[in-house]
């Protein structure tokens, strides 16, 4: 599948890949490490047209499927959440926008059939499919999109607004993947490589792919489906019960909420970066030792890559909650046992705006 | 200068037969961010891994195109792997002092690039 900005890439000579069943760019002519490092010293732009957006509006039976307390989520206001399982493991992030009349939920391109699925099991959902998905990510990003849309100066993080744009009906959250300041705009695709390239003849902004994407979020600690997290993962093991909001912990009533609630209570296992020592990427599946030699490993990376910004390695994984920062543990490379220095999340310094 | 269909160059210098990646591989790779060479010493059969190249988002082995000896590698890439991507063409690996010197299976220059078209 392609998504409204199909040609665009191409034209702007992007490399495409094959992701969740779309042809996307992976990267431009600029190449993943100058993308990354334009979006955190500028503005970059992603096309994510491939997430699924979806409407609904009965709010108690969304809550059977999310431990979010969407009583307490103003009209106008996003909250990021989960969809969680009978054993209490995830079955999709995403993030849900109080919009009044329903609520939008955006969640990724790769569950989203599944997602959709869920929901009508549940609810009345209506996937919706004439709208792109963009997003507009870094320091200048504000300066950018104010100039096109006055208003987005008044958004702070998690707003949502609706907006016009030479006619087009958009819809803009600030929020991102990216740790950076940032819109994501939705808005219907007939428009979508017009208001692209308007965007793209502003001198801060260049197009970004999903590999800079990728490198991004993982220097900004966010999880990704998939990877970091996925039915098996314990939503408190990976860092995510700050989205359970406490009316819910105490009153529960979501799948999985008594194994959720349990890990709550008493947490074996979080989410931690991880520091290879030395130059030599350690990535996804890498398996980790608390011992140079011997012993049954701890857990495995579930992300890690090389980190533009920081000029080195990075990884993720959910580990012994015992382990403190500073611990060095050894992961295997090819092999050999190479050491890691457990660190806090995020990686960088995140500049949301509150 | 000979090429392999994995896009290594090789050339001579006096008895030993030099080895990089082509402008080709360094583009399809991307930035560079990683570089491993092969310990100085080792002896190698045509077709094991000796390297490995890391990219952003992916790791890509070096094959040994001959059987040999690695008798010098390239510290400056290690310590720098954009030089990989600055030119390819000098960003040499390692060198391999070769027992049995057959270039017949690799390619020259015109076949070289009517290969990646």
């Amino acid at each position: 599948m392609r998504t409204a900005l199909y040609d665009l890439h191409v034209a702007l000579g992007a490399r495409m890949v094959e992701f969740a069943g779309y042809e996307m760019p992976v990267s431009y002519p600029l190449g993943i490490l100058a993308e990354h490092l334009h979006v955190r010293a500028q503005a970059g732009l992603f096309d994510v047209s491939h997430m699924g957006q979806i409407l609904v509006r009965d709010a108690a039976a969304l809550e059977a499927l999310v431990p979010v307390d969407l009583r307490a989520l103003p009209v106008g206001r996003q909250r990021y959440g989960f969809f969680t399982n009978a054993a209490g493991g995830i079955l999709d992030d995403l993030m849900i926008v109080n919009r009044g009349s329903d609520y939008l939920l955006v969640v990724n391109a790769g569950c989203k059939a599944a997602d959709l699925a869920h929901l009508r099991a549940h609810l009345a959902a209506d996937l919706i499919e004439d709208r792109a998905l963009l997003a507009l990510q870094g320091p200048a990003a504000e300066a950018v999109l104010a100039r096109l849309v006055p208003q987005v100066s008044a958004l702070k993080f998690m707003d949502y607004c609706e907006a016009d744009w030479q006619g087009v009906g958009l819809w803009i959250t600030r929020s991102g993947y990216t740790g950076e300041d940032g819109f994501e705009i939705s808005l219907p695709e007939a428009h979508a490589r017009g208001f692209a390239q308007a965007l793209l003849a502003e001198p801060e902004v260049a197009m970004i792919g999903l590999g800079a994407r990728d490198s991004l979020r993982l220097e900004a600690g966010m999880p990704l489906y998939g990877h970091d997290i996925d039915a098996q993962t314990s939503p408190v093991a990976a860092g995510l019960g700050f989205a359970i909001s406490p009316r819910r912990r105490a009153e529960g009533g979501f799948w999985g909420a008594e194994p959720i609630l349990r890990d709550l209570a008493d947490p074996a296992r979080r989410r931690v970066g991880l520091l290879p020592e030395g130059r030599a990427p350690m990535r996804e599946g890498v398996e980790l030792y608390s011992e140079i030699s011997g012993g049954a490993p701890i857990g495995a990376i579930s992300s890690g890559g090389f980190s533009p910004s920081l000029g080195r390695p990075i990884a993720m994984a959910i580990l012994p909650a015992s382990l403190p920062f500073g611990a060095v543990i050894y992961g295997e490379l090819r092999g050999k046992r190479l050491p890691l220095t457990l660190a806090p999340l995020p990686f960088i310094q995140t500049n949301y705006k509150r | 200068m000979h090429y392999t269909v994995d896009h290594e160059w090789l050339r001579l210098e006096g008895d030993l037969v030099v080895v990089g990646i082509t402008e080709h591989a360094s583009e399809q790779l991307g930035d560079v961010v990683f570089v491993e060479l092969p310990e100085v010493g080792r002896v190698v059969a045509a077709g094991d891994e000796v390297s490995v190249i890391e990219s952003v988002k992916a790791a890509s082995d070096i094959l040994s195109p001959l059987a040999g000896e690695v008798v010098e590698v390239n510290e400056r890439i290690a310590a720098d792997p954009s030089l990989i991507n600055a030119d390819p063409m000098s960003a040499w690996f390692f060198k391999l002092k070769v027992a049995e010197l057959d270039l017949s299976g690799f390619m020259d220059e015109t076949a070289y690039k009517a290969l990646i078209g």
